[in-house]
Parts: structure tokens; C-alpha cells; sequence
């Protein structure tokens, strides 16, 4: 059983590949799109992923543009925002718009995992909770 | 650069000479106005005093000579009255008169006469021999025949020296007789010329023929026609005095004062030089001038020095400007290179970011251990992929540098497509981004142009970086032209951008315009652009509508070689 289920959202074609096989090694579920619509395309075919790494700067739809998409579409996926035009302002603009964390690239692959588990956790949670609530509403109008 | 230091110094110099030129008719107009008016007034007025203060002294004059006169012809009257013909006729007894009158009274009488109806002098008294002489055919005694009493003009007579003399006439039983008195002729003189002021004034006499009466100091034939005009004057005469300044004919300026006397037979004059009359109106007049030019003098040297201090002044100020303008241009250049290392920054990023990753990946893959199978082949894999990333590395630090580094702001031959070329290179990243196209339309083969690289690379940069910033949002497309003009070079930068509203157009390149948010732009951008190309002697120009986009065109002239320019 993986960690996590991850979409990994970049431009540069040579850093998913080789990040996707580290994130892999490292009891990950990776999948990859390699621009801001071809991410929300492999949203829609696979709802089982739970959090998505994004990159900011990217042609076409561009990381903040494809975050308010995805928030808007799967308000319970998690978002961990990546970057390497690191600016405050874009990572306010990113937190402010629902984005889990933040992390600027070249970042440290451990330190990447544990986000990704914490947003997965932090996604599970939000989930059980809604389950929760949803058993609660059920059991409640049986009785 | 030397071309330009005397084009400088030209101007610098016109600008001395207009300031000059200015001070010099701001200060003397109203300098000579003023002491113009002032000396005309003083010299018509102290002309006034000087004529009137000369009127009253001859006026006084005459009085003295016409009561001079009267007096000694009262003395005769009184003497022909109180002795009888027959008395005065003995000549001891006339003779004893004589001296009487001379001692109580005035040495001015020469001698005394009795003559009888038939003009014989029958008693004589004086000093020369005169008894017994005839006048019956004398002027003078057929004049004192006509009227009780005489003064006649000044003639020579038996004696042969100019004298006159009063003749008074009496009856002695029935028959007219007359006693006629010599006046001394020198002491007469005298009297007439005891007036005198400065050193050319005197006075004489002349009687209606205009004759001398006196003796005049100086030759009066100069003046000869200038008196025969004050005779003729006699009606105009007012306050029985003639004040009239004339020329004579050696070209002298002279003042004539006349005045009647004997009831009209003589004239007195009084005549003196107009320069020695007027000396102290002449001598302010020549003190008015020498402050005058003095004065002149100080406002010509003020004008000089303060003009030279000032057009220096601004000539530094110039200088100063200039530099400002060049470090504006620079620090124009420095927020280009900003904006370009911003983007260059993230372009750098990535490869390093796959550096990071794929040596990460080779130590995941060496907790494996090398023997693993397919491992080698994954390491070498990886290798070659961060050789390429660090290939990537460098050519994008070599682009920034080759930018930067640019700092040679000479003049020098510059292929302007190949320059445009370079900038759009620098900037495909950022326009990849900014979903912007780049498209360039280069008119092939042209010709090389002389101008500064760096500062046509920091234009084409400035626009480029504009029309992206405008096209940010929503992307778009840039055309990038060039063509070549009679003896121009045309460059075209077309964005479809959302244009820029006509309020706006007219300001774009005043410095400091700037739509962009507080931080984001210096508004100094165009400004510099607009500095660079007229520097350059070329023309830029913009054209935009509002929703369609906007079309820079810059016109620069095509300099072959240094030595055109």
C-alpha cells in the first residue's frame, strides 16, 4: 500500500521523470502531467489521487491558475505548490488560494515526502471527518 | 566628442554674448534717458540763469554810462546857465572852470569851449590849442545847433584823437552860443569796460552806423555782421535788452548782450565767448560724461564677468545634467538587467533543480549498490543528463553575461538584426511564460550602422520587456521588423496587446510616467528609450488603439562610418 497517491505537475520534462522515480522509490504512487490542463485532465480520469505537486511557473495555464482550478474541481485534493521563482507574493497568493504548503526547487526529496504524507494525512482526515459527519447524518435520521 | 565640446562652446558663447547684449540695453537705455533729460534741463535752465544774470548786469551797465552821461551834461548846462557868454568867453575865467570841474568833480573832462553862433571857438581851455578854431562845417556842431543840448559819437577832430564831446546851447542876447566839453576819451573807455566776467567777456560801445564808440578789446570784424543784426534788432528789444547767442564768422560761439543807451544813438554790448559764459555748465556737462562713462564702463565689466559667471554656472549645471542623464541610462540598464536576471533566475532554476534530482537519484540508487543490474547504465543515464543540465546552466549565465557585460557604450558598427536577434533570445523564456510569441521579420542583408550597442540593445530590450508586461495577462503575439529606408534603418515592435488609451499616449515618455503599480515600474523605461534614440539623431514614434495593440516604430539614420557622422 503506497503513502500516497501524487500527481506531479511540471514543465521540465527530464525533473518529473527523475523525481517521479525517487518519489516512487519512496513508497509513492506517482503520476505525472507535464502542464497545467493535462493535470486537471488526469484528475478527472483518476479521482483516487490525494495530494497534487505543482509548479507556479509553467506555459500556458500557469500554477496559480491551474491550483484555483483544481481547488474549485477537487476542494479536498491537497495542493503543494513548487517552484523555483520563489516570491513571496506567489506563495501568499498560493496559501491564500488553499495550497497545503510550499516549497521552493531544488527542494530536499525527504522533506518533499514528508509534506506529501502530512497533506495526505491532512486530506484523509478532512475526508474521515466528512465521513463522519455523513454516518452521523445517516444514523441520525434512522433513528 | 571634440565636434561636440564646440558646438558647446559656441552655444556657451552666443549665450555671453545675448546676456551681454541684454544687460548692456537694460542698463544704458534708461541711464542716458534719464541723464539726458536731466542735462537738457539743466542746461536749459542754467543757460536761462546765466542770460538772465548777464541781462541785469548790462542792464546795470547802461545805466551807469547813461547816468555817467547825464551828469556831465548837467555839469555843463549848470555852468553854461550860471555864468554869462561873456564870462565863460574870457578864456583865464573858462579855464578856472575848467580846473574847478576837473577837481570837484571828474578828471573825464578833457577841456571846455565857448563857441559863438558862427561855429569860431572864441575861448578855449585844455591842453591843446584850439583857440580860435572853426567848426561851423563840424557834424557835431551842426547837430548841437539843432537841439539845446548834444552828445556826440566819438570822432577825431582838429586834435586828431578819438574823443566826444557835450555841447550845450545858450543865448546871449538873442544870439545862440554854445560850450562844448571834451570827455576823456580813455577814462570813458575804462568805464565802458570795467565790466568784465570770466576771461573773454568785455564791453563796448558803437553808435547806429555801427562805428566803435570804445575801444574793443579784441578784433570786431568777426563779429561785424552779428552787430549790424543787433542794430536792426532795435524794435525787438525787450526790457531794453537783446540776449542773442550767434556764431561768428571765425566759426567763434559767442553771447551778445545789447542794450540801447543815449537815448538810442549808441548801443552797448556786451559780448562773451559761449564756451567761457556756459564754463560751468560745460564743466558739469564734461564730469556728466566722464561719470557717465565711467558708469558705463562698470555695467560693461559687470555685464562681461556676470554673464561669464552665470553661462558658467549653467554650463556646469549642463555638465552635471548630462551626468545624471548617463548614470538615469545606466540605472535604466541595471533595472533591465534586473527584470531580465528575474526571469533568468527561474530559467536557471530548473536545470539545477534536475541537477539536485538526478544526483539524488544516483545516491537512492547507490544504497542499492552498484552490481544491481541495470544500475550502471541508470548512473551513466543520469550523468549525461546533469552534463546536459550543467551545459543548459551555462549558456543560460553566458546569455545574462553577454548582456551585462556590455558595458562599452562607444560608438562602433552594430548589425541590428543580429542585435534583436540576441535581445529575443534573452527574453523567448520569459516570453514562453508570459505565453507571448515572438515573431521577427528581418530585411535580409542590411547594412551595418554606427551607434552604441549597449544603448540600442537596452532600447530593444525596454520594448520587448513592455510589450510583454502589456501582453502578461492573456498572452499575444510580438512582431519584431526591420527595413531599410533611404539612408534609415526602421525597426517596428508590434504587440496585440490591450494599447495604451489616448490619455496616456501624449506622456509615455516623460519620465516618471508609469501605469504600472508602486515598485513595479521606475516610469523612467521609455523616457531613457526616447533620450538614447534622439541622441542617436533618430526619430521614435508610437502608434496605438485601445483593444488592438500598439506599434513602436523607431527611425534610426544609416551611419556608414564614423567620419559622415
Amino acid at each position: 500500500m503506497a503513502l500516497a497517491s501524487v500527481l506531479l505537475v511540471d514543465d521540465e520534462i527530464p525533473f518529473v521523470e527523475t523525481i517521479t522515480k525517487r518519489l516512487t522509490r519512496r513508497n509513492l504512487d506517482i503520476l505525472a502531467a507535464y502542464s497545467g490542463d493535462e493535470a486537471l485532465e488526469k484528475l478527472k480520469a483518476h479521482n483516487d489521487v490525494e495530494v497534487i505537486i505543482l509548479d507556479v511557473k509553467m506555459p500556458g495555464k500557469d500554477g496559480i491558475e491551474t491550483l484555483e482550478e483544481i481547488k474549485r474541481l477537487h476542494p479536498l485534493k491537497e495542493v503543494i505548490m513548487l517552484t523555483g521563482h520563489a516570491t513571496v507574493e506567489t506563495a501568499i497568493e498560493g496559501m491564500r488560494l488553499g495550497a497545503f504548503d510550499y516549497l521552493m526547487k531544488p527542494c530536499d526529496i525527504d522533506l518533499l515526502v514528508a509534506k506529501v504524507s502530512d497533506a495526505a494525512a491532512k486530506k484523509r482526515r478532512h475526508e474521515e471527518k466528512i465521513l463522519d459527519a455523513q454516518i452521523k447524518e445517516i444514523t441520525m435520521r434512522r433513528v | 566628442m571634440t565636434e561636440e565640446k564646440t558646438s558647446n562652446g559656441l552655444y556657451y558663447r552666443s549665450l555671453i554674448r545675448n546676456i551681454v547684449i541684454l544687460v548692456i540695453i537694460v542698463s544704458f537705455t534708461p541711464m542716458f534717458l534719464v541723464s539726458g533729460i536731466i542735462l537738457y534741463q539743466f542746461h536749459h535752465s542754467y543757460s536761462e540763469k546765466i542770460h538772465d544774470h548777464l541781462g541785469e548786469l548790462v542792464l546795470n551797465h547802461k545805466q551807469n554810462i547813461d547816468s555817467f552821461l547825464k551828469e556831465k551834461l548837467k555839469h555843463i548846462r549848470f555852468l553854461a546857465k550860471s555864468y554869462s557868454f561873456e564870462e565863460l568867453s574870457n578864456e583865464s575865467f573858462l579855464q578856472e572852470k575848467l580846473s574847478n570841474l576837473q577837481e570837484g568833480f571828474s578828471p573825464f573832462f578833457v577841456d571846455l569851449g565857448v563857441i559863438n553862433e558862427r561855429g569860431v571857438q572864441i575861448a578855449y581851455a585844455g591842453p591843446y590849442k584850439l583857440g580860435g578854431a572853426v567848426y561851423s562845417e563840424a557834424e557835431w556842431f551842426k547837430a548841437a545847433f539843432q537841439k539845446p543840448y548834444y552828445i556826440s559819437d566819438v570822432f577825431l577832430g582838429l586834435r586828431e584823437l578819438p574823443h566826444f564831446i557835450i555841447a550845450v546851447q545858450e543865448n546871449w542876447r538873442g544870439r545862440p552860443w554854445i560850450l562844448r566839453a571834451t570827455i576823456d576819451f580813455v577814462a570813458f573807455n575804462t568805464l565802458v569796460q570795467s565790466v568784465r566776467i570770466g576771461e573773454t567777456g568785455f564791453a563796448f560801445i558803437i553808435n547806429t552806423q555801427g562805428e566803435c564808440q570804445t575801444r574793443p578789446c579784441l578784433d570786431m570784424d568777426d563779429s561785424k555782421q552779428v552787430l549790424a543784426d543787433l542794430l536792426a534788432d532795435k524794435k525787438n528789444i525787450i526790457r531794453d535788452i537783446n540776449i542773442v547767442e550767434k556764431t561768428d564768422t571765425s566759426g567763434g560761439k559767442n553771447l551778445y548782450v545789447a542794450s540801447f543807451l543815449k537815448d538810442g544813438d549808441w548801443l552797448l554790448v556786451y559780448q562773451q565767448a559761449a564756451s567761457d559764459a556756459l564754463a560751468d555748465l560745460n564743466r558739469t556737462l564734461r564730469l556728466t560724461i566722464i561719470l557717465l562713462a565711467i558708469g558705463g564702463l562698470a555695467i560693461l565689466t559687470m555685464a562681461f564677468v556676470l554673464s561669464r559667471r552665470v553661462v558658467m554656472r549653467i554650463a556646469k549645471a549642463d555638465q552635471e545634467k548630462q551626468m545624471m542623464n548617463k548614470q538615469v541610462v545606466e540605472t535604466g540598464r541595471l533595472a533591465a538587467i534586473g527584470e531580465l536576471a528575474a526571469g533568468i533566475a527561474h530559467e536557471i532554476n530548473n536545470p539545477v533543480a534536475i541537477m539536485v534530482e538526478e544526483a539524488g537519484w544516483i545516491e537512492d540508487l547507490m544504497e542499492e549498490g552498484t552490481e544491481q543490474e541495470g544500475n550502471m547504465e541508470e548512473f551513466k543515464r543520469a550523468l549525461k543528463q546533469i552534463q546536459n543540465q550543467g551545459r543548459r546552466c551555462k549558456e543560460i549565465t553566458h546569455k545574462l553575461l553577454s548582456f551585462a557585460r556590455k558595458t562599452d557604450s562607444r560608438v562602433q558598427s552594430v548589425q541590428v538584426n543580429e542585435l534583436i536577434e540576441e535581445v529575443v533570445n534573452l527574453s523567448s523564456q520569459r516570453a514562453r511564460y508570459a505565453n507571448v510569441e515572438i515573431h521577427t521579420n528581418l530585411q535580409p542583408d542590411l547594412p551595418e550602422t554606427q551607434m552604441s550597442m549597449t544603448e540600442m540593445q537596452q532600447v530593444l530590450m525596454n520594448m520587448i520587456n513592455n510589450a510583454m508586461d502589456a501582453m502578461e495577462k492573456k498572452g499575444g503575439r510580438l512582431d519584431i521588423s526591420t527595413e531599410l529606408g533611404k539612408d534609415q534603418i526602421i525597426i517596428s515592435i508590434r504587440d496585440n496587446g490591450p494599447g495604451i488609451p489616448a490619455a496616456n499616449l501624449a506622456q509615455i515618455f516623460v519620465p516618471f510616467f508609469t501605469t504600472k503599480p508602486v515598485g513595479k515600474g521606475t516610469g523612467l523605461g521609455l523616457a531613457i528609450c526616447y533620450g538614447i534614440i534622439k541622441k542617436m539623431d533618430g526619430e521614435i514614434e508610437v502608434d496605438s488603439t485601445v483593444g488592438k495593440g500598439t506599434t513602436f516604430r523607431i527611425v534610426l539614420p544609416l551611419i556608414k562610418n564614423l567620419e559622415t557622422k
